[in-house]
């Protein structure tokens, strides 16, 4: 089975039609959803945030049969997964995705289980501490991007269960954990 | 008793007289009568078309698909039409005298033509006393004869001295032989020249073409027969070919504006759904109204028609009973089909043109399908979309062209993408493209 990189890809990656969009509904909307499933898995694995549609993104092309998605096919399949919630445009251009393989409200449970599993339920953290702090190595809050973690964190302040404040030195922001 | 007079008149499928060899067709009326009141058992005729013919006049029901006939050989006289105040306002009528078979012997009647259509009822009469004097139907007896005393050998025609009728020396022995082969084939020769000199020379030539076009096929069939032991697939083909060419002239008696005049679309619309069908078996049920344009105009002769007209005669199918209809695509191409005809058909085809190994790997062209399913590539292409738009293909564009596949979108799983069923065209596709790459 072919691969991309350590990402195990699925046979119909070579099925020369997968690359044209297709004009006939009932087949495009199977074409979008094996898509939407593709891009969400490869992202999710390879931990990538951000599709930007004129850059080269490997899931877009395959070198093996020389096809290659066009600029309106991964327009198309991008925005399937902004109208399902799983992905947000970031400019009004639609040049740049933001792909949410966990939702926020799932990134915000995330959050949580990360806080309760390190006894840090009334402790402070940085932003920065999360995304790349000792505790967070290994979980999927590591590397995490910026904005979606602002966005989950921004949820939870909303619920009540944390504060986010200004910190006083650093141009970080600090996080209140009161779970 | 009166024998069954008039005779019935056979009819093609589309409701077109089916004509003796050399009948033209050179009037046609609507809305016609005919009526006789000496013979008591004359059937009760009323508005149909009335066809005149070199050799018959031929009337056709409206309502129920029968016909009879009258052969103008049996026709004595025609009656001149009285002109009166009273003839102004009633139909016009045409009466001619019949000599009917009564018994063993035969009596005379007069029966009347009443035409209540608009149509031109003196031309009618004219063209009637013109085919009626021209006695085609004399023509034919004697061109039988001819050919049948000339086949069995010079001791039989005419004096049958050393002299012939034109006063030539007759030859006899092999130099005759030759002699009357050479005199053939200049005389052959002489009627091309003659038929291309100009346009009207060949319309009256083409009559005499047709039965030349007719004449070589059937000595090439013969031959082909013959030698069929000994001749190469390469000769039997192009022998093959020009039969086809030579089959393609050959419509005698064409629908004209002049013949047909209100009625020359329905009329033509009719002859169209018989000629079609020919072409029709060859291509597989279905063909471009184009190419049909052209085969119809070649067979025709010079009696060509616009494509208007044809697309008009294509439409009026509808309301006639024939077995043949148009259709077109949603891309705007218009094609011929037979009602028989179903796309099922064509899609059980294609699915197994697409689930070829290659095919399943590389896809189909619209030509490769053309050339697969005997169509022309446009047509292919028609089938082709239709396919998909059914959901058996989907489709591939590259630089390298834009090709169709069968369409593997249902089987995949989305649930779990690298779920390959057994036995599916998905689990065949993947064996077809990876024994391919390994080779």
């Amino acid at each position: 089975m072919q691969k991309l990189g350590d990402f195990k890809l699925p046979h119909f990656f070579n099925y020369p039609p997968y690359f044209t969009l297709q004009p006939v509904r009932d087949t495009r909307e199977k074409q979008i959803q094996l898509w939407k499933e593709l891009i969400l898995d490869y992202c999710r694995t390879q931990k990538i945030f951000v599709i930007g549609l004129e850059e080269d993104f490997p899931l877009f092309s395959n070198s093996v049969i020389e096809r290659s998605l066009s600029h309106e096919a991964r327009q198309a399949f991008l925005s399937a997964l902004v109208s399902d919630g799983r992905a947000e445009w970031l400019d009004k251009g639609h040049r740049k995705c933001l792909i949410l393989w966990h939702r926020i409200q799932d990134w915000a449970d995330i959050i949580l289980h990360f806080v309760k599993n390190n006894g840090l339920e009334d402790s402070v953290m940085t932003v920065e501490e999360i995304r790349s702090g000792v505790e967070s190595r290994g979980t999927e809050l590591q590397g995490i991007d910026r904005t979606i973690l602002m966005r989950a964190l921004k949820l939870l302040e909303q619920k009540g269960k944390l504060a986010i404040f200004k910190g006083s030195s650093t141009d970080d922001e600090g996080i209140k954990f009161s779970v | 008793m009166a024998d069954r007079f008039p005779p019935a008149a056979e009819l093609t499928t589309s409701g077109r007289p089916v004509l003796i060899p050399n009948e033209i067709e050179c009037s046609i009326l609507s809305s016609v009568d005919l009526e006789c009141d000496e013979i008591p058992s004359f059937p009760l005729l009323k508005s149909g078309i009335i066809i005149l013919t070199t050799h018959r006049i031929v009337w056709i029901s409206d309502s129920t698909n029968s016909a009879v006939a009258v052969p103008l050989a049996a026709v004595n006289h025609i009656l001149s039409s009285k002109k009166g105040i009273k003839s102004m306002f009633a139909s016009p009528r045409v009466r001619f005298q019949v000599s009917v078979p009564y018994g063993g012997s035969s009596r005379s009647a007069v029966i009347t033509i009443v035409i209540r259509g608009k149509g031109d009822h003196e031309v009618f009469v004219s063209k009637f006393w013109e085919n009626w004097r021209a006695r085609a139907w004399e023509n034919d007896d004697n061109s039988k004869d001819s050919s049948s005393s000339s086949a069995s050998g010079p001791s039989s025609t005419g004096s049958g001295g050393l002299y012939s009728s034109e006063g030539t020396v007759r030859m006899v022995g092999v130099a005759g032989i030759l002699r009357k082969e050479q005199e053939m084939w200049e005389n052959t020769d002489k009627s091309l020249q003659e038929a291309f000199q100009d346009l009207n020379a060949l319309m009256s030539k083409a009559k005499e073409m047709v039965m030349l076009a007719e004449k070589m096929r059937q000595k090439l069939l013969a031959s082909t027969n013959s030698h069929s032991g000994s001749t190469n697939d390469d000769e039997v083909a192009s022998k093959e070919e020009i039969q086809d060419w030579l089959l393609s002239v050959g419509i005698i008696s064409p629908v004209t504006k002049e013949s047909a005049g209100a009625l020359y679309h329905q009329q033509l619309s009719r002859q169209l759904a018989d000629f079609v069908r020919t072409p029709l078996d060859i291509a597989g049920g279905m063909i471009s109204l184009i190419d049909i344009y052209c085969l119809f105009n070649r067979a025709r002769g010079t009696e060509l028609i616009s494509p208007d007209d044809l697309l008009q005669a294509c439409l009026l199918w509808e309301k006639i009973d024939v077995p043949v209809m148009i259709r077109k695509f949603d891309s705007g191409v218009m094609v011929i089909q037979s009602k028989s005809y179903s796309d099922d058909e064509v899609f059980a085809r294609i699915r197994t043109l697409v689930t070829k190994p290659d095919a399943l790997q590389f896809g189909v062209s619209a030509s490769d399908a053309a050339r697969t399913l005997g169509i022309a590539p446009a047509m292919a292409k028609e089938h082709l979309l239709t396919a998909e738009s059914k959901g058996l293909l989907c489709r591939d564009v590259s630089p390298e062209g834009f090709r169709f596949y069968i369409n593997l979108f249902p089987e995949i799983n989305s649930e779990d993408l690298y779920l390959v069923k057994d036995y599916t065209v998905y689990a065949s596709w993947i064996k077809a493209t990876i024994g391919n790459r390994r080779k």
